[in-house]
């Protein structure tokens, strides 16, 4: 474990209001599915702690609503998130989060792609290439001790 | 049989469950080939257990699960290979193992566990003559092994070169040539004898190579032709020449073709080439696609045409995909979603004057 913070001062941001979930108008689609949008796999992840510090990802700006893009019709779901410093050695981490907290909250016809926002981060090609090589995150999460560090993550976003 | 442009379906056959987590690979026994005589694949799984699979021809095609070889893996088996004799099945592991299995009256034993690999092993493969066994992993390394008498295998080469996790290694179908695909975007063929084997040929970018992890390459019946997939989102055929590969030196250069680009959407984790030329691709966009070569017209050589396309061939990605030995078109696909599927790719059309 490393003694020093990669990060020791983030700059906290305040958290968007969240919005109810208005009640579906048409009485005849109670029981539709309702299509996945930005604003439901913003609530999934927005409440991810950061490894390093006792916030949200959405306090530090790591992930913001509008950095998601969801096609519901084609079961797709690009997340961009931004790492608070340029030579983050946590990105990997972070990004692991947000696809296992996804693979754990979308319906599994969804799939998904992670990446850091270009010219955000150092090995930004090398980071989006690990993120999304599927073998490779299957193997990580096999991997006790990561695991454990990504499920302490992922504690305060459920419910 | 010949086939019609626009005259052929896929049809499903069945749907096998039985994992209870994705299903990585498979691969048929090749010993079981003669008439009468049940067709038999093994399927590997993130369940860290390998199912064995028979079908009695005749017997309405259906196929049941006849042995689950489990309690010694201990993480995912990524990958199997049948010996040429269908005797033995080795399965490459995440636990950094590649245990072999022999077939002993209806059970399945393990009768041998190489060790060595640093970490995951992705991929196995035996020779022609099923005298050598070569893995690959994420240490970045191929290994290459001795089988000997009574079971025993003998590293006699560890292979540097790759500079990244190798994804899947093959043996050439005539020749002890072994070939390696990587996420380092790169092919390396490597031949030699004994202890003594180096890197002959890599297939990178400057050789019209992949732009990104190379998942599998794929030959045919020949040998003079390979196709190999990429999550760049192409196909990419070689080829070499058949000739000065037979003679004394054993190796001859492998050189691009051409790239099948536009066709899929997504990573293409599984490529297989029939014995008929039809090669087959497992994406990750859940579906099954099959390229024939382009006879209308031919400008500076062969090129590849999208013969059938079949969407949403699963409910999530497809892992491997595999065309049966025998006469029939049977294929076996595998899935993220557990299950495996059997298809026939049949012709629609009757031939005219019929």
């Amino acid at each position: 474990m490393v003694s020093e913070l990669i990060n020791a001062n983030p700059i906290v941001y305040e958290k968007k209001e969240r919005r109810a979930r208005s009640a579906p108008s048409d009485y005849s689609d109670e029981y539709a599915a309702e299509p996945i949008d930005q604003q439901e796999v913003f609530d999934h992840v927005r409440d991810i702690k950061d490894p390093e510090h006792p916030y949200s990802l959405e306090e530090l700006k790591v992930i913001t609503e509008d950095a998601i893009e969801v096609d519901d019709v084609q079961s797709y779901v690009r997340v961009t998130f931004t790492p608070t410093v340029e030579h983050c050695s946590m990105a990997t981490i972070i990004g692991l989060c947000l696809r296992v907290k996804l693979l754990r909250s979308l319906p599994s016809r969804y799939k998904v792609d992670i990446r850091v926002a270009p010219g955000s981060h150092a090995s930004e090609a090398s980071v989006n290439k690990q993120l999304n090589d599927k073998e490779r995150v299957a193997a990580a999460l096999e991997n006790p001790n990561l695991v454990d560090m990504v499920d302490e993550c992922l504690a305060p976003s459920y419910g | 049989m010949e086939l019609y442009e626009g005259g052929c379906e896929l049809k499903l056959l069945e749907t096998l469950a039985g994992h209870s987590d994705r299903v990585w690979s498979l691969a048929w026994n090749p010993a079981t080939v003669a008439a009468g005589t049940p067709l038999v694949f093994a399927s590997c799984s993130g369940d860290k257990t390998v199912r064995i699979w028979e079908n009695t021809p005749s017997h309405s095609a259906s196929w049941t699960c006849k042995a689950v070889l489990e309690d010694t893996h201990t993480r995912t088996v990524r990958s199997c290979a049948w010996s040429p004799s269908g005797k033995l099945l080795a399965t490459a592991s995440f636990d950094a193992t590649t245990a072999i299995w022999e077939n002993v009256g209806g059970d399945y034993e393990c009768v041998s566990t190489l060790e060595g690999h640093e970490n995951e092993v992705k991929s196995v493969s035996w020779n022609a003559s099923g005298t050598l066994l070569a893995t690959c992993g994420r240490d970045k390394s191929v290994w290459i092994w001795e089988v000997q008498p009574g079971n025993e295998f003998e590293c006699v080469s560890v292979l540097q070169g790759h500079t990244q996790d190798v994804k899947m290694v093959q043996w050439h179908p005539s020749t002890d040539v072994l070939f390696s695909c990587s996420y380092d975007n790169t092919i390396k063929v490597w031949a030699g004898d004994d202890d003594d084997w180096q890197c002959v040929q890599t297939l990178g970018e400057p050789n019209s190579g992949h732009s990104s992890t190379v998942w599998a390459l794929s030959f045919n019946a020949g040998g003079d032709k390979m196709v190999t997939c990429s999550d760049d989102l192409t196909l990419k055929i070689w080829e070499t020449d058949n000739i000065q590969m037979h003679s004394g030196d054993g190796y001859a250069p492998w050189r691009h073709l051409c790239t099948l680009t536009g066709y899929h959407d997504r990573s293409i984790f599984s490529v297989h080439w029939s014995s008929e030329d039809i090669i087959a691709s497992g994406a990750a966009d859940d579906a099954i696609r099959f390229f024939v070569e382009n006879r209308d017209g031919l400008v500076d050589g062969p090129t590849y045409k999208l013969l059938l396309k079949k969407e949403k061939a699963h409910d999530m990605d497809i892992n491997s995909i595999q065309w049966s030995p025998g006469e029939k078109r049977l294929l076996a696909s595998a899935s993220d979603d557990g299950t495996i599927k059997i298809w026939e790719l049949a012709s629609l059309c009757m031939e005219n004057g019929h």
